[in-house]
């Protein structure tokens, strides 16, 4: 199986593309930054303890004044810059994926059951999705975390609310297009009920194309997330995310400590531009119609 | 003696057109939402004795896989009783027929569509086995039967472990024919099954249909565009036009005699390798009419090469015509009229 | 007898993939007579539609016509730059594809496309240009022709559609028209109205006519010539009748007899057993000895040649049918 699939199309097309080699470079380093990070920065920021407010606002290293123990520099409270931001990083990237994953369950589900059975479910759901696609999706999450209140747990709803309808559509379509095939009325005739129809037949086959929505997904996700903890009514700051990393350094950053604020945004920049650019690979191999 | 499968006064619509939104049209100052209604099947009555090959032919959008899908209980009839071994079916929910599944089994058109591409062949092949017997057999005993299935339809128990896009459209076609033979039903209908394949591959699957069919007294509901298969295959053949059946006789009746017009200009139409088996006897003009606007009385009138007045009126119905065959034409009663 | 109008020698169209090189076309050679029609026949995977878009210069990587050359009226369409290919096509070589759809645009009125064929083949007038649409459309049985000038596509039924594609191919009076499968989307009814009016209009204008297609019965109906493909390669060609009546290829017999034939009144058909090989992996030797119940070893190591057969009929066949076994 491994064998086969180191020298498939896919593989291959892969050695080929440098963007893609790219992007997924930059996530390999990103998973490594969320799975060890707080082992690989000597200092927990979120414990008190170990800050030192004697150097608070330290510049980066290669700097007049900078410190090697600091390599990107310090906050106002003495933090380690490096260590806030691979503590914001797990933050910002448990989110998006979480979020992904529940937009990707409710959107799922919500389709299949529309495409499936159609009718007035289907005109209810779908009625739905028109009106929330009218809006822009900050606009929305903007609104919702406004009457939750900060949180990751509100952070994750309003996320979720914004991101199940673009699965919906997704799968819905791909539903729609599966059960004109035989092969599910060869189920029917087989004697099978609708939920096992559904289970057996249509979700193994409306599940690919999710696989591009959701990866595109968890970067818009990331930057939602971090525009709203920007904006404040995100995460609590007690878990900062590095969109809240940034907004802590932007009050600041007209005092010339630009460094708090600019390098949680490279950070970000970097992060999604590696999802990005892996989304757009898996895109071009996985989506038949370009073929 | 009950007939295998016997359908009376079959009729299936569809509403087409979408949703309440879709369909809103402002006509004449009013807001107005009209039904989109295609008449696929418009009261067919057939039947199908035990161990007999029936074929259904007629052009694309004749209503003949309706029929199909239909009788398989893909779809719910609108109208009509469809009997299997004296059972009504027609109005049955799913599980009611359950047991009837167990007589009554389909092969489909699309060798690439009509396999789950996400499925392993054994699994495919003992679906409808495993439906039946909820469970209850024993996990060796069933894949026992999909191995002797798979090598009774020319495959082997190697190709058990594999998925569909590793086989050729013969061979998924194969598998198709297993699966339905996995119940042991006595009633297949086969939509299609060959119009898909390459020349010499549909010979090897009508041979092996065949021989099924001699092996197991299987009845066949054998639905089809082309005549010549119709000709091997097939004890009877039912003609259907605009979902209608316009004409159906034992097929050297029908092929030595076609009387409804449109059989003959099928008959005539159809191509041939022999120079000898050309005929030019009749030869229709334009186009099928839109099954969401019947025409009045008969169906084939719009391009029926003798049609007058009557045709238009009076939908003629279908009636013993010697031979044992059935014919709906107008020509019956007034056979002075059959000269071009 | 003079030069044919269309000669192929030779000519091998591979496609690179990833999983290895399909020799899609592997040494065809056929000619095409002024006024014939020329059957090309086989089943899927013959590559006869790949032989009609090398000849129109049609084929996109990663496949590519790796040699051979194809005279059309004694100039070598191979070795002709896509400027002269883009005159040619259209007004000397016009093609009719299977699904009409595919050819047509619909986003533009069936007006506007034929009159940007004779806009860009012909000197004509607006006037003229509008004129002789009027009477193409009404030659292929299209009524109130000038009216469906304005018509979308979509609006003309599958049939009237494929007329519609005809007409358009006949616009430039090309001298050679390559239809692949033109009927075979069709109804048997309406396809045997296009058949008719595919003949008359070919016969009626001189032009030449390769079809190609699946069904044997459609090509007895229509050619005057068949070649047979089998694996990208020539198996058999030569006058219809001949060929149809006495096959010498057992490829070309086993096709024949898979047809149910009405007059034989045979319990089971004569069927070819097995299927085609994997054509990234062909045989040594006979590319349809695994199939043949001619086969010897001789088939096994010699691939066979075309061989002249008399009477114009070739086979490439080590036991051709009607010499002794």
């Amino acid at each position: 199986m491994t064998a086969a699939f180191l020298s498939s199309e896919f593989v291959h097309n892969y050695r080929r593309n440098p963007s893609a080699i790219a992007g997924s470079a930059i996530l390999v380093i990103f998973a490594v930054i969320v799975t060890l990070g707080p082992w690989l920065v000597w200092q927990d920021p979120y414990d008190i303890a170990s800050l030192n407010l004697l150097d608070s606002y330290k510049p980066p290293m290669w700097l007049p004044g900078g410190d090697a123990a600091y390599p990107l520099g310090t906050d106002g409270q003495g933090r380690d810059l490096l260590a806030a931001i691979f503590y914001g990083t797990r933050v910002s990237v448990m989110i998006g994926l979480t979020a992904m994953a529940f937009s990707c369950l409710l959107g799922t589900a919500a389709g299949i059951l529309a495409g499936y059975y159609g009718g007035v479910i289907d005109s209810v759901l779908m009625r739905i999705a028109d009106v929330q696609l009218s809006f822009p999706s900050m606009l929305i999450a903007l609104f919702l975390m406004s009457a939750f209140g900060t949180g990751v747990d509100k952070v994750l709803i309003a996320l979720t609310a914004v991101g199940w309808v673009v699965y919906a559509r997704t799968v819905r379509g791909q539903t729609l297009s599966e059960i004109e095939k035989e092969y599910v009325q060869a189920a029917r005739v087989a004697g099978l009920s609708d939920t096992k129809i559904i289970l057996r037949h249509i979700l193994p086959n409306v599940t690919t194309p999710l696989i591009v929505v959701a990866t595109v997904q968890v970067g818009t996700f990331i930057l939602i997330e971090a525009s709203l903890s920007f904006l404040g009514v995100g995460v609590p700051i007690t878990q900062p995310s590095l969109g809240l990393l940034i907004k802590n350094g932007f009050d600041v950053l007209f005092s010339g400590l630009w460094w708090t604020s600019v390098f949680p945004g490279l950070f970000i920049m970097a992060l999604v531009f590696g999802i990005n650019l892996f989304g757009d690979f898996l895109r071009d191999e996985l989506n038949p119609r370009l073929k | 003696m009950t007939a295998m499968l016997e359908i009376e006064g079959l009729e299936q619509r569809f509403h087409v057109g979408g949703g309440i939104f879709e369909r809103m049209r402002v006509e004449k100052g009013r807001l107005r939402i009209p039904d989109r209604i295609v008449h696929a099947v418009n009261g067919v009555s057939l039947k199908v004795a035990a161990g007999e090959v029936l074929a259904l032919v007629g052009e694309s959008g004749c209503g003949k896989s309706t029929v199909a899908k239909t009788v398989a209980r893909i779809y719910k009839p609108t109208a009509g009783t469809i009997r299997i071994d004296g059972t009504d079916i027609s109005g049955l929910g799913q599980r009611a027929l359950l047991p009837v599944r167990a007589k009554m089994q389909m092969i489909f058109q699309d060798p690439y569509a009509s396999l789950n591409p996400r499925q392993k062949v054994r699994d495919i092949v003992a679906e409808p086995l495993l439906q039946q017997t909820r469970g209850r057999a024993a996990r060796a005993e069933v894949a026992g039967r999909t191995l002797a299935l798979l090598e009774r339809v020319g495959l082997n128990a190697e190709h058990a472990n594999r998925y569909p896009h590793q086989f050729s459209g013969g061979q998924r076609q194969r598998i198709g024919i297993a699966r339905a033979l996995s119940v042991n039903p006595r009633l297949i209908i086969a939509d299609e099954p060959v119009s898909a394949l390459d020349v010499s591959i549909q010979a090897q699957i009508l041979n092996l249909m065949k021989d099924l069919r001699d092996e197991f007294g299987l009845a066949y509901l054998f639905i089809t565009h082309d005549l010549s298969v119709v000709h091997h295959i097939a004890d009877r053949v039912a003609v259907m036009y605009l979902g209608f059946v316009v004409e159906e006789a034992p097929r050297d009746t029908l092929f030595a005699a076609p009387r409804h017009p449109y059989t003959r200009a099928l008959l005539s139409a159809a191509p041939a390798i022999d120079p000898a088996a050309r005929k030019d006897e009749i030869e229709v003009t334009g186009e099928v009419p839109s099954a969401l606007d019947l025409p009045s009385g008969c169906c084939f009138r719009t391009r029926c090469p003798f049609a007058w007045e009557r045709c238009a009126a009076e939908r003629p119905v279908l009636r013993d015509a010697g031979d044992g065959a059935r014919v709906a034409c107008h020509l019956l009663d007034e056979p002075q009229r059959d000269a071009p | 007898m003079t030069e044919a109008l269309l000669q192929v020698e030779g000519l091998r169209t591979h496609f690179h993939t990833f999983s290895g090189t399909v020799r899609a076309v592997d040494g065809v050679s056929f000619a095409v007579g002024r006024g014939e029609i020329m059957g090309l026949v086989g089943e899927s995977g013959g590559g006869k539609s790949v032989v009609g878009f090398s000849l129109l210069g049609l084929i996109d990587p990663p496949g590519r016509i790796e040699g051979g050359t194809i005279r059309f009226d004694g100039e070598d369409l191979t070795a002709a730059g896509e400027a002269r290919m883009r005159r040619i096509r259209g007004r000397e070589i016009a093609m009719v594809f299977q699904d009409p759809m595919t050819s047509l645009n619909p986003l533009h009125t069936v007006g506007r496309q034929m009159d940007e064929v004779l806009r860009l083949h012909t000197d004509l007038d607006a006037a003229a240009r509008r004129a002789r649409s009027v009477e193409m459309l009404e030659s292929v049985g299209i009524s109130r022709a000038a009216e469906r000038l304005s018509a979308y596509p979509h609006q003309f039924s599958g049939g009237m559609r494929q007329r519609v594609v005809i007409a358009i191919a006949l616009l430039a009076s090309p001298r050679l028209i390559v239809a692949d499968e033109p009927t075979t989307a069709l109804d048997v009814t309406i396809q045997s109205q296009i058949l008719k009016l595919m003949r008359r209009q070919i016969r009626e204008r001189g032009a030449s006519m390769i079809l190609i297609t699946h069904d044997l019965a459609v090509v007895a109906e229509m050619a005057d010539h068949i070649t047979v493909l089998y694996c990208g390669k020539v198996v058999e060609r030569g006058p219809a009748d001949t060929v149809l009546r006495r096959p010498a290829h057992p490829y070309t017999r086993g096709l024949i007899d898979s047809i149910p034939n009405p007059a034989l009144r045979k319990e089971r058909l004569n069927q070819i057993p097995g299927m085609v090989p994997d054509i990234r992996n062909l045989p040594v030797g006979c590319n349809f000895r695994d199939r043949c119940p001619r086969a010897t070893a001789l088939c096994a190591e010699v691939e066979p040649a075309l061989q002249d057969r008399g009477s114009g009929q070739w086979a490439a066949c080590h036991h051709p049918l009607d010499a002794a076994p």
